[in-house]
């Protein structure tokens, strides 16, 4: 089979996914519970894709921790993201650097 | 009026640079999977250009070069994917009037984990062209990545690219951290979310990855619903 129908074939489910909702969900939500659940989904997937995969995402335990010990840090003290992200791989690279 | 439109896109860009940097360095493991695959560097470019997302690509791969069928394709990407919907769904609420039908046609395409955390925690209310900055400069990250792991993968040293794979999470924790010292609902919501992510990782590793990370969410965001109900003034925030 053409590897182009496969490509496409993912391409366009993965699209209808995003974009049904996305496009033709036009009511105001009223419930007061699903306005609250709809409010905490951004922070619990957030929470939930860092934990505990931050702990695997440098290959090493150590550095890894290091990185997210720094993003803890710089975070709590509210430093702009970039600054965040590049000081907790920056943190990574010298730790592996070291052992 | 130009230049407000103009500084949202702008201060979309400024805002999607870690993306940028943390999708570089992942698309860039994927290019050289897709091409150890027996994918073109070109197959491999154009999954990640019309995909733009990270598991369902991996796993789209792995079907191609085992010779799966449409169906198994098409039902992977579904279940792997199906997260976007929640997030569309979440996004949905926030919208700004200008964003009409064509605005939500085209941005769909840019619903990913880290653009949703972005588009839905940064703004109060979401407007088209901060969303298209986001999107153009996180997709030019992904594309580019694909691109050099597919056509160069072992050009960087092993040591960088493996510090790189921690860039989108501290963003993650640089997006999550700050309204956790605020707001007490929101700490309880992400403590929760974390605690159920590790007892699927560890207790239950039947469940597959994107599944722990939707039902952790879920499951968490119901019960501080539950718990902790929006008061009236903080919704209009």
């Amino acid at each position: 089979m053409s590897i182009a129908v496969y490509i496409a074939v993912m391409a366009g489910v993965t699209y209808c996914i995003r974009v049904l909702p996305f496009a033709f969900f036009r009511k105001k939500i009223r419930s007061k519970f699903l306005k609250s659940f709809l409010y905490y989904v951004p922070y619990a997937v957030l929470s939930a894709m860092t934990i505990p995969a931050i702990f695997y995402s440098t290959g090493n335990i150590y550095t890894a921790i290091a990185g997210t010990g720094i993003a803890l840090v710089l975070a709590y003290f509210d430093l702009p993201l970039i600054v965040v992200s590049l000081a907790a791989a920056a943190g990574a690279f010298l730790v592996g650097w070291i052992i | 009026m130009e230049k407000k439109i103009q500084s949202d896109f702008v201060r979309g860009m400024m805002n999607g640079i870690p993306i940028f940097l943390g999708y570089l360095s992942v698309s860039f493991g994927f290019g050289i999977m897709a091409v150890g695959s027996g994918l073109s560097v070109l197959e491999a470019f154009m999954i990640s250009l019309t995909n733009l997302t990270s598991a369902g690509q991996a796993q789209g791969v792995g079907i191609i070069a085992a010779g799966g069928t449409l169906i198994e394709m098409a039902a992977v990407q579904f279940v792997i994917n199906i997260r976007y919907a929640l997030m569309a769904l979440s996004l949905s609420q926030k919208l700004d009037k200008s964003f009409t039908l064509p605005h939500r046609l085209f941005a769909a395409y840019g619903i990913t984990d880290e653009i949703f955390a972005l588009c839905s925690t940064k703004e109060k209310i979401l407007k088209p062209s901060y969303m298209y900055g986001v999107i153009l400069v996180s997709t030019l990250g992904w594309v580019t990545g694909t691109f050099l792991g597919a056509a160069a993968g072992t050009l960087l040293p092993a040591n960088v690219t493996s510090a790189l794979g921690i860039v989108l999470y501290g963003m993650f924790i640089a997006i999550i951290v700050p309204p956790t010292r605020k707001q007490k609902n929101i700490l309880f919501v992400v403590g929760m979310a974390a605690l159920l992510s590790v007892i699927c990782k560890y207790l239950l590793p039947m469940i597959s990855g994107g599944f722990a990370v939707i039902l952790s969410a879920v499951i968490a965001a119901v019960v501080g619903a539950w718990l902790f109900p929006q008061k009236e003034e903080e919704e209009e925030i």
